[in-house]
């Protein structure tokens, strides 16, 4: 059984079908993304699994446990943190108090989440920007404090909204390095929305694509690449 | 004695600022020994506007919930103690307590309505308003408490010292006051060393990234509204017997509200030491040009008002954060920050 089973879920705003019937799985320990065309209903799926809004049909489970009807932080005690794709961060916070915030949910009291803090600023390589005013961050450090703090939750399933967009090429390589590490060393699962085909590339090894809200396509990384439906939605029929 | 106990409120203060905090403590307590009954009185409003301040910026400033409507929670404080007192002879400190028990009530309902149905921001604070409002026509039309003619508490000679029913002179109020005031910094400054204060941060940060973090923000706005509004309420207990008289029009009044506000703003929102400082500046300012007005023979009125509204003006062009960031600077005091300042809205 797969740690997050997405089954036939489907979400219309004001009669526009965002998601329709779309399902997936994430494998305890795996990385799978999630791609498409703006508009796919990626973010869509994000939210649903999140608990933003509840899907109009179908099921979430994590690790056999209903998610859909969930509140956000309901969600995030099942074991699961996410970014945001326009970052949130509490800016008027410093960047060490920001992941403490996250670390708090299991964590006794300040001093220990504090400590725990920390340890990941370190992972995340933002240790030495622990003092400043969040923000004071450029984008790129903005967006590994998304992770940052998503991770101090201690969640089973990390859900990465295009965390890698807008960061130069060595930057997106050292954030791949960092979730890959991650996802070895602590058998983390992930489940990311990328438009970054080189961090997809890299990072994941299962890969669906959403096209107006409908999956289209799954498989590893090289075979959707290929795939001449995948091709077509985000090229056109000319390109085939 | 630096037992654990103490060190759980000093741990991370640096020792500047207990020394500072020390001497201003004592020279409040010293005070009442040096000034005549006019300064004194001025010295009440000021810690009068510092603990409601205090009590404002729980809900305000740390969990970012803006209440223009805390004239409800001092009147209905005011009110039910001062009726219990008078029509059953119940004892003030315990009609504190009922006083505590109605503010939050009503706390509960206005936090009810507005987190349940969503309603935040400008929203938020117009239901705040009507509350206080529709309170305040309420209790003109309240015949138990005297209606729109008001309610009397017998006033008694200065020279009794009465702290069991709160009736005596100037300076047991002062005093009592001042353990209030004491009393709320202290707890505001555990609070925010704790996990509740850093969810309200959060919380006014970024809802949505508190509430992805797992953080119940429903709950913990609630909490910021039933401890503000409580704390409130024993402002208006104060201000009845400080006062003995109360008309709905006064207490309930948005004046009443606004005067609350303005304190912490001006000082500092969300800060420890903005509501204290901002208190004693307009306090002490407003006071001093009524004297200059007198003394230049000049009546002018809601000359007071308009010098609000220019310090305000003042503080959000000039200083957006309030007066105490600055001068926390000055004093070398900024490795004890604690919660940094509100930014920015």
């Amino acid at each position: 059984m797969a740690l997050l089973e997405v089954r036939r879920i489907s979400k219309s705003f004001r009669g526009l079908r965002a998601v329709r019937e779309a399902s997936f799985d994430v494998a305890e320990g795996g990385i799978l993304a999630l791609i498409g065309p703006n508009g796919a209903g990626k973010t869509t799926c994000f939210n649903l699994i999140a608990g933003v809004f509840p899907p109009d049909e179908g099921t979430i489970t994590l690790d056999g446990r209903r998610l859909d009807g969930l509140r956000p932080d309901q969600v995030c005690h099942a074991g699961i943190g996410r970014t945001f794709q326009l970052v949130k961060p509490f800016a008027a916070l410093s960047v060490e108090d920001n992941v403490m915030v996250g670390a708090l949910r299991t964590r006794r009291d300040v001093a220990a989440a504090r400590l725990a803090a920390r340890e990941i600023l370190d992972l995340l390589g933002l240790a030495a920007k622990g003092r400043h005013l969040a923000a004071s961050l450029t984008l790129p450090e903005r967006k590994r404090l998304e992770v940052a703090r998503a991770m101090a939750t201690r969640p089973r399933l990390l859900l990465l909204d295009e965390v890698m967009a807008g960061l130069r090429p060595t930057e997106t390589d050292q954030m791949v390095a960092v979730l890959s590490r991650i996802n070895r060393e602590t058998g983390l699962s992930v489940l990311l929305i990328e438009h970054v085909m080189r961090a997809v590339m890299a990072l994941a090894r299962d890969v669906v694509v959403l096209n107006y809200g409908e999956v289209i396509a799954r498989g590893t990384p090289d075979t959707v690449v290929r795939d001449p439906a995948v091709l077509q939605c985000y090229l056109g029929e000319a390109a085939l | 004695m630096t037992g654990p106990r103490l060190g759980l409120w000093c741990d991370g203060v640096p020792r500047r600022a207990l020394v500072l905090c020390g001497i201003l403590l004592a020279v409040l307590l010293a005070a009442p020994l040096a000034l005549n009954s006019y300064l004194l009185s001025v010295l009440i409003l000021v810690l009068y506007f510092a603990y409601t301040g205090q009590a404002w910026n729980v809900m305000m400033g740390f969990a970012g919930q803006l209440s223009l409507g805390h004239s409800l929670y001092i009147g209905l404080g005011a009110y039910t103690a001062a009726a219990l007192f008078m029509h059953f002879g119940i004892n003030p400190w315990v009609g504190s307590l009922a006083a505590m028990v109605v503010a939050a009530a009503f706390g509960a309902a206005v936090g009810y309505l507005a987190f349940r149905f969503g309603i935040g921001g400008v929203y938020f604070a117009l239901l705040t308003i009507a509350f206080a409002e529709f309170t305040r026509i309420g209790f003109d039309h309240f015949p138990w408490v005297g209606g729109a003619g008001g309610l009397f508490l017998k006033v008694v000679g200065k020279g009794r010292f009465d702290l069991l029913h709160l009736r005596g002179s100037a300076v047991m109020f002062y005093y009592l006051l001042l353990a209030l005031t004491v009393a709320a910094f202290l707890l505001c400054h555990r609070l925010m060393r704790s996990k509740i204060g850093y969810y309200w941060l959060a919380i006014r940060e970024d809802q949505d990234a508190a509430q992805a973090l797992g953080i119940h923000t429903f709950r913990y706005k609630m909490y910021a509204v039933l401890l503000s509004s409580a704390m409130t309420a024993l402002g208006g207990v104060f201000y009845a017997f400080y006062y003995n008289n109360l008309f709905p029009e006064q207490i309930f009044s948005m004046e009443r509200s606004v005067e609350i506000v303005l304190g912490p703003i001006i000082g500092g929102l969300g800060t420890l030491f903005g509501p204290l400082l901002g208190a004693f500046v307009l306090t002490v300012l407003a006071e001093g040009l009524r004297d200059l007005l007198s003394a230049l023979g000049l009546a002018l009125p809601g000359a007071t008002q308009v010098f609000y509204g220019v310090c305000l003006l003042a503080v959000i062009v000039f200083l957006p954060d309030g007066i105490w960031p600055g001068l926390r600077r000055l004093l070398g005091l900024d490795r004890a920050a604690g919660p940094g300042p509100k930014r920015e809205g």
